[in-house]
């Protein structure tokens, strides 16, 4: 083998004169995530030959979420998955926290139809459940080959990709179709130019996570929860203003406590994640939930919030890209659904792969099916229907101004001060608007881009 | 906000937060850092957005780098604008961050 070269933002594809004449597999996929891995399932029950790369010893060990998995895709792919799926609780109660430092309004939604099957949304570890999905890529006939970084494209000349180089000693595989499923900092999508610019920060949160250990009891007793029920909190208000949100996730015997923080403006705050979290754990709405947790691990990781006007291209001569590896994250602070769409990109990705290795076709014009599929599944159509969203929530009004405005206007509708006469609600919010500073036409204008956005 | 002193959850140091997770440290350090770059740097940005704590102040002013506790995220590389600052690259197969409840 050439001099080692490692995968980063520099990793540069080994260029072949000629096409090989023979590949390793029909299909090699970079990444066993959930992208990855329901990305070689489709490949593989659709005949093809398929290798599953991942650099990590075990599929999940180096993702990191907030701790929710909406399952209702995988319905396609593993019939009763609920049976099966490594499970700590089915969410029953879904709650949205806005918060100043010492007041919050929860918006809290108990449904117990979710806490049957066919379930709605679960909290599982990454560790578990990305192993979980491999397994069944596995039980398809996928090959997973663990611990092996793909350190950039083999590519042709001409810029057809024919597979990947890995830091095995053995060195290069070959494919027909390479599916980059390989996350948020995708070197192989860049590397192959369908990112448009390399500069994506601006698009970047970071979030970070602690996992808290509690007694089982102590979790049902504190979120009102029984047996298997979890319950998750997103949180608006706890970041001093940088843009992002706060999660608070119920697991089996811990809960996971995370912030999420857009990275320019972290750094411009000057603040450190850590304080964050600390603020959080001690805002009176949130310490009597973890106060007593002990910590059993801390994790980081990025996640790409850009949303449907900025994703790359989704296919090149020989490759597909899937999941966060193409920004289709839907995340926008408090609003965090990657997995459900890594998963249905991965499937279609797969399925496209398999039919243009059938057709003989593995052009960008022989995969385009992939985008069409996807614009017709919810992967893209919520990504369109919801492109103005993160826009929305991570705004400086969102972030700095309405937190307190909704605090202050509940306080305003909750307080009793008798002998008073109850304000009316309008002279209330003319109040609030006008002590945040809020411009009521910015007011009314986010009003209605929130309506159509959800409506 | 509202923090009580002395409340236990907030006195967690650095390393006791780093203590539960898995690193299996390779040889090769997968980041390296031309601290030279550093020393002309205003911004700083990778002593607040690097969440592992990788990038520290050296009392003369300069930046120190470790790469052993590193959860491969990419905040680092992609806050920094100094070209040449940072080589980034994932550590080898296997080895880096061990995530088990990630
Ligand atoms: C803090 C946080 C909270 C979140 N909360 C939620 C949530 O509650 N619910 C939800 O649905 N989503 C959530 N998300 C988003 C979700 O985690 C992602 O959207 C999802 O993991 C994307 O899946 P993926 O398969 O595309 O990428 P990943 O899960 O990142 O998988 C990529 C895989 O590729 C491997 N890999 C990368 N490069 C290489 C290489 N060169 N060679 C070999 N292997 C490689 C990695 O090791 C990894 O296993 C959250 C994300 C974060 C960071
Ligand atoms: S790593 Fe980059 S941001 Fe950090 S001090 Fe050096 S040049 Fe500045
Ligand atoms: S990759 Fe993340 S954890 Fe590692 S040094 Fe960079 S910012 Fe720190």
């Amino acid at each position: 083998m050439t001099e080692p070269s490692y995968a980063g933002p520099v990793s540069a594809s080994a260029l072949l004169q000629q096409p090989p004449p023979a590949r390793d597999f029909d299909v090699l996929v970079v990444g066993a995530g959930p992208a990855g891995s329901a990305a070689a399932l489709a490949a593989a029950r659709a005949g093809c030959s398929v290798a599953l790369l991942e650099r990590g010893p075990y599929p999940g060990s180096k993702n990191v979420y907030g701790g929710v998995v909406y399952g209702r895709i995988l319905d396609e792919l593993v019939p009763q998955w609920w049976e099966e799926m490594p499970v700590e609780r089915w969410v029953t109660r879904r709650s949205t926290m806005v918060m100043t430092a010492d007041q919050a309004l929860t918006v809290d939604f108990r449904s117990q139809r979710w806490g049957t099957a066919p379930y709605n949304g679960a909290t599982a570890h990454r560790s578990d459940l990305d192993g979980w999905l491999a397994g069944h890529a596995v039980a398809a006939g996928a090959v997973l080959v663990p611990a092996t970084v793909a350190t950039g494209l083999l590519r042709t000349t001409a810029g057809t990709v024919v597979g990947v180089r890995t830091d095995r000693p053995d060195g290069d595989l070959t494919a027909k179709v390479v599916i980059a499923c390989d996350g948020v900092n995708s070197f192989l999508a860049k590397e192959a130019g369908l990112h448009p610019r390399q500069d994506n920060a601006r698009h970047l949160t970071l979030g970070v996570k602690e996992t808290l250990a509690l007694p089982r009891e102590v979790i049902e007793q504190r979120f009102g929860l029984t047996g298997r029920d979890g319950q998750d909190i997103e949180i608006l208000g706890c970041t001093r203003g940088i843009p992002g949100g706060g999660f608070l996730y119920t697991n089996l015997e811990s809960v996971s406590l995370g912030v999420v923080v857009g990275l320019p403006g972290l750094a411009a705050a000057k603040v450190r994640p850590e304080e964050l979290l600390a603020d959080l754990k001690a805002h009176p709405a949130i310490a009597p939930l973890v106060r007593g947790g002990r910590q059993v691990e801390y994790a980081a990781h990025l996640i790409p919030e850009g949303g449907y006007d900025h994703l790359p291209e989704l296919a090149g001569d020989g490759l597909l890209v899937a999941g966060d590896a193409a920004g289709m994250c839907l995340a926008a602070g408090i609003w965090l659904e990657g997995v459900n769409f890594a998963i249905g990109a991965g499937m279609y990705a797969g399925r496209a792969a398999a039919a243009a290795i059938g057709a003989g076709d593995t052009s960008q014009a022989g995969l385009a099916g992939y985008r069409r599929a996807l614009e017709r599944s919810f992967v893209l159509a919520d990504h369109r229907k919801l492109r103005k969203v993160p826009g929305l929530v991570l705004s400086e009004r969102m972030q700095r101004q309405y937190p307190g405005l909704i605090c202050d206007l509940a306080e305003g509708l909750f307080e009793v001060d008798n002998p008073r006469p109850k304000p009316g609600v309008w002279r209330l919010l003319r109040t609030a608007v006008r002590r945040h500073d809020i411009s009521p036409r910015r007011l009314l204008a986010d009003a209605i881009t929130g309506m159509r956005a959800f409506g | 906000m509202t923090g009580q002193p002395g409340e236990d959850y907030r006195e967690i140091s650095f390393d006791d937060r780093m203590e539960g997770t898995e690193f299996r440290v390779s040889e090769r350090a997968h980041i390296t850092v031309d601290t030279e770059v550093c020393d002309s740097c205003t911004v700083r940005s990778c002593l607040h957005v690097c969440p592992a704590k990788l990038f520290v102040p050296r009392a003369d002013g300069g930046i120190l780098f470790n790469f052993e506790q590193c959860f491969e995220c990419g905040a680092c590389y992609q806050v920094c604008d100094a070209e040449g600052a940072i080589t980034w690259t994932y550590p080898d197969g296997g080895l880096g961050v061990v995530f088990r409840k990630g």
